[in-house]
Parts: C-alpha cells; structure tokens; sequence
C-alpha cells in the first residue's frame, strides 16, 4: 500500500466531504449545485450509492456515461421536490447557526446593497427534501450570526412556521473548504462535524461569526480511498476543475 | 402578425407574462418590440432572465413578480441587478414551485392553490399579503394560498406553430409556456417557423393549444440570444457583451433600429467583427 504517501488536496477531501452527504439515500435525485459537490455526487454514484439519479443540468436523467435514462423537466423536477425523492446540496450567500440560508440579496431587501440571485427553489427545498450546503471558502460574510434574508429555511425557522414546515425539513449537513458541519444538537444549532486534515481549531472559529459546538476534540474527515482518488483524478474530474473552486 | 402588431395589442399598466425560463426560449423578438414601443409602466411575470434585464433597463417595469432572474451560463443578471439596488420597481419575490402554482391556478381559474413552500422562509415577510390556508381535513395542516397569477397577456417562443395558433417544443423542456397562455387573457406565440401542420410529428411535443392562442410571429432567430434547442443554442459571446457593456450603448447599437430584422443585423455585424 502507497496511500499514506500520496498527498490528498483539500479539494479531494471536500470531495468526499460532499459524497459523504449521499450515502445511503437510496433511489433519490443527487442535485448538486456547484462544482465539487458535483464531482461528489458522482463519486457517490460510482462507489457506495450506486442507486442515486442524476441529471445533466437541464431536463435530462443521465447514466454515469452521460446517456439519457429518463426525462425530468422543470415542471416534473418540481414536483419531484415535493415529492421528497431528491437530496440538493446548494450553494449559501449566507448561512447561519440555525441553517437559515440565504442567495437572495444583501442588505435591505426593499432596495438590496447587493441583488443576488433571488430565493429561487430554495424556499420549497428546505421545506420538502433533505437540503445540504456547500460553501467553497467559510468565512465570517457567510457564516453569519443572522442572514439578511431567509430564502432557505432553518430550524428555529420551520419550527416557528409550525408543523407544515418541520414535517420534511431536514438539513443533513454543511460542507466548506474547512470542514463538515451539522445541526445534530439538542436545540440544531450548527455543531462540527469534522475539520479537514490541516485545518485548525482556530481557523474555523475564526471564519464563523457564531458560537460553533464540537470545536474541542474534532474529528477529522476521512481521506479518500485509493480506488475513490483514482475516480476523482482519472475519471470524474481528470481536469482538475475542483482545484478552481478550492485551492490545493 | 409581427411582433410590432402585437406589441399595438398590449398597453401600459397591463400585466403580462412572459415564458421561457432564464436564458432559455425567451420571446426575446416580442421583448425587443416592446422595447420600440411607448408601452411601458408593465407587472411582469417571469421566470426572469435577459427579457427583465431588458425591460428593467429600458425602466418599463413597475412591478415584477419572480423567484430569480438570471443569464444561466451568467448567474447574476446585471440590469434587474442594477434596477434592484436602485429601488427602481416593486418585486414579489416568490419560490419557483410558488410561481408554478400561481400559475396553475390561474390557468384552472382558481384564486389560489396550497403549496408547502414559502411558510418559514422571508418570502412571507417581504410580500405580506401573502396568506395562507389550512387543510380541513384530519392533517390540519397550513399552506402558502399562492394565489392565481393572472395576466392580462402572454408572450411565449416555439420552435414550430401554425397559423391557428398550435405551438410545438423540439427542445427537451417545455418549460410553463402552456401554462402562461392559458392564465392569460390574450396570449402571443412567436415561433421560429410557421409550418402548415404537424404531420407525423411526436404528439407529446405539441404543448401549446390553439384555444389558449391569440396571434401567431413567425419570427425566426426569435429567441436570440436565449437558448432555442434544437434550432440553436444560447449565442454565449453576444450574452457576454449584453452582460458587459452599459445599457446606452448596448441600446444604440442593437435596439435603436426600425424593426427586428435591423436587430439581427446588427447581431451579424458585430459576430463579423469578431472574427
């Protein structure tokens, strides 16, 4: 065996990080937003969810080939939501300690410092799906004591709108370029979950604006296989694209 | 008809909605006769892309109501952008599923629908007339009433339709145009061809029906630069140079000529010199 002198990038390991999120879904839609989750989606696919759905980025269910299985347009996309047989892992401008996220806007959203993207689907995600997030450099602009405005929905939140909200709500986990989190605490505030080999204690505290748990003994995440690393090298990503997103 | 007939059939203050999704098969013909007429002091409803930047630069829009708007291959739309942070129309922001069911209701002429979206989030708290609705059954459950998004006029682009208004996708979404024409009261299909009849064609690809349609445009290129898959794909370097130049500029080369064809030629002029 080499794999203990084989150097994993921290891209690599957000990764697994994000292919992590996939793992015993079952027969669900993997929708991720952003490269690296995307590169983890299909990492998951090929090795330990062999069952999950994907699709080409617009109406099409495709094989790991690329080839058509089956047809999901918008409309049918939608209602897929609703039915709950999909697991997104979105981008957040903003998230918070309690999983409010936000892409809409900065500042005051009647007249917005900064227009983002608008709320887009990810009111009716947090409310129907297991929704995950996945934020490429953690800092304190996006690790924020309270977002400017709640496009997706976090626990004191759905908890606040009743039942109606909570039924499906679940936010399995937050991935950056630092570490794994979750809500897995008596009251869902963010706890970590694991620091990515080289990160420290310290960095992370210092890129969250809130009071994280699990900061004294963390874990680390978990290094790729060598049959995953090859996947990721020579198969999914041969390009290095996920190098673009987050820095060797 | 041309686009410039039907734009004569629209007038300010009307709330009209417009088809296509992002930068994908907008009627971007209609939007740009729009843009040559005085209509303007518009409710827009859209799944937003380069047809709110347009009509928000051009400051036609009082009101939108969407759940985003963007150029795709662009995430950020930059005149909505700039028009937002200006304060320079009203917005109802909604979910993408709301939206879809504003617009089921108004097609089945319904006040609203119950969605388990929206509760929770601040798409409540930025449009307060927002209610919602509890289920009377044993669950109890409470719901976003979206209500019924009700236009007075659609404007959608296909790849093929007749002359009576029958509207084909070649594509490999339909998007919601069907939907737009039947929650509207005068509805507008442009389309790349005009064909006289569908022949052998694949049935499922026929989405809009004649019923729902009030005029037809041929116009081809219509769509331009939106994607109009099979028939062309997003014109990428020329979304680029709508995104980066400032909008005067952008006016007065592409959108200050007589008519449509006098836009495609400019478009043509421009990817020469490119070369």
């Amino acid at each position: 065996m080499t794999t203990s002198t084989v150097r994993v990038s921290r891209a690599e390991y957000c990764v697994i990080a994000c292919a992590e999120a996939w793992r015993d879904n079952g027969e669900v839609l993997a929708s991720p937003m952003g490269l690296i989750p995307s590169v983890g989606a299909r990492l998951a696919r090929r090795t330990f969810s062999p069952d999950l759905l994907l699709t080409d980025g617009e109406a099409m269910l495709v094989g790991l080939d690329g080839e058509p299985e089956g047809w999901l347009p918008y409309r049918q996309h939608l209602a897929m939501v609703t039915g709950g047989r999909r697991h997104v892992m979105m981008g957040a401008s903003q998230i918070d300690r309690f999983g409010n996220q936000n892409i809409s806007c900065i500042g005051d959203w009647k007249q917005p410092a900064r227009q983002l993207l608008g709320v887009r689907g990810a009111p009716v995600n947090t409310l129907n799906n297991p929704v995950s997030y996945w934020v490429p450099k953690h800092s304190t602009r996006v690790f924020v004591p309270k977002v400017d405005l709640i496009s997706g929905v976090g626990y004191d939140s759905a908890a606040a709108a009743g039942p109606s909200a909570t039924r499906y709500h679940r936010i399995p986990r937050v991935v950056s370029d630092l570490g794994v989190f979750d809500f897995a605490t008596p009251d869902h505030s963010m706890r970590v979950v694991s620091l990515h080999p080289g990160v420290t204690v310290d960095q992370v505290r210092e890129a969250t604006a809130f009071d994280l748990s699990g900061l004294d003994e963390p874990a680390y995440t978990r290094a790729p296989t060598p049959e995953e690393l090859r996947l990721i090298r020579e198969v999914i990503d041969p390009d290095d694209l996920r190098d673009r997103e987050v820095r060797p | 008809m041309t686009p410039e007939d039907v734009v004569a059939r629209l007038r300010s203050g009307m709330t009209i909605g417009i088809g296509g999704w992002g930068s994908r098969r907008k009627p971007m013909a209609l939007v740009r006769a729009l843009l040559r007429s005085p209509v303007t002091d518009l409710t827009v409803i859209s799944y937003g892309g380069p047809d709110v930047g347009l009509l928000a630069a051009a400051g036609r829009i009082r009101k939108l109501v969407a759940p985003f708007a963007t150029l795709d291959s662009i995430p950020l739309e930059p005149h909505f952008r700039a028009a937002r942070q200006a304060g320079a129309f009203e917005l109802m922001e909604v979910d993408e599923a709301m939206f879809m069911w504003g617009l089921h209701a108004a097609a089945n002429r319904l006040p609203f629908l119950p969605v388990r979206a929206g509760i929770g989030s601040d798409v409540m708290r930025v449009n307060p007339a927002l209610r919602t609705v509890t289920s009377p059954y044993e669950d109890g459950e409470t719901f976003v009433a979206m209500p019924a998004l009700r236009m007075d006029a659609a404007l959608v682009h296909l790849n093929r339709a007749d002359r009576l208004g029958n509207g084909q996708y070649l594509g490999p979404d339909p998007y919601f145009d069907d939907l737009f024409c039947e929650a509207a009261d005068s509805a507008y299909v442009s389309c790349e061809r005009i064909v006289d009849g569908f022949g052998a064609t694949v049935p499922q690809s026929l989405l809009v029906k004649r019923y729902a349609v009030t005029g037809v445009v041929e116009s081809p290129n219509g769509a331009h630069f939106t994607s109009c898959v099979p028939d062309y794909g997003r014109d990428e370097p020329f979304q680029k140079l709508y995104a980066s130049t400032p909008w005067p500029e952008f006016a007065e080369r592409f959108l200050s000529g007589p008519d449509e064809k006098s836009y495609q030629s400019a478009v043509q002029s421009w990817h020469e010199e490119q070369k």
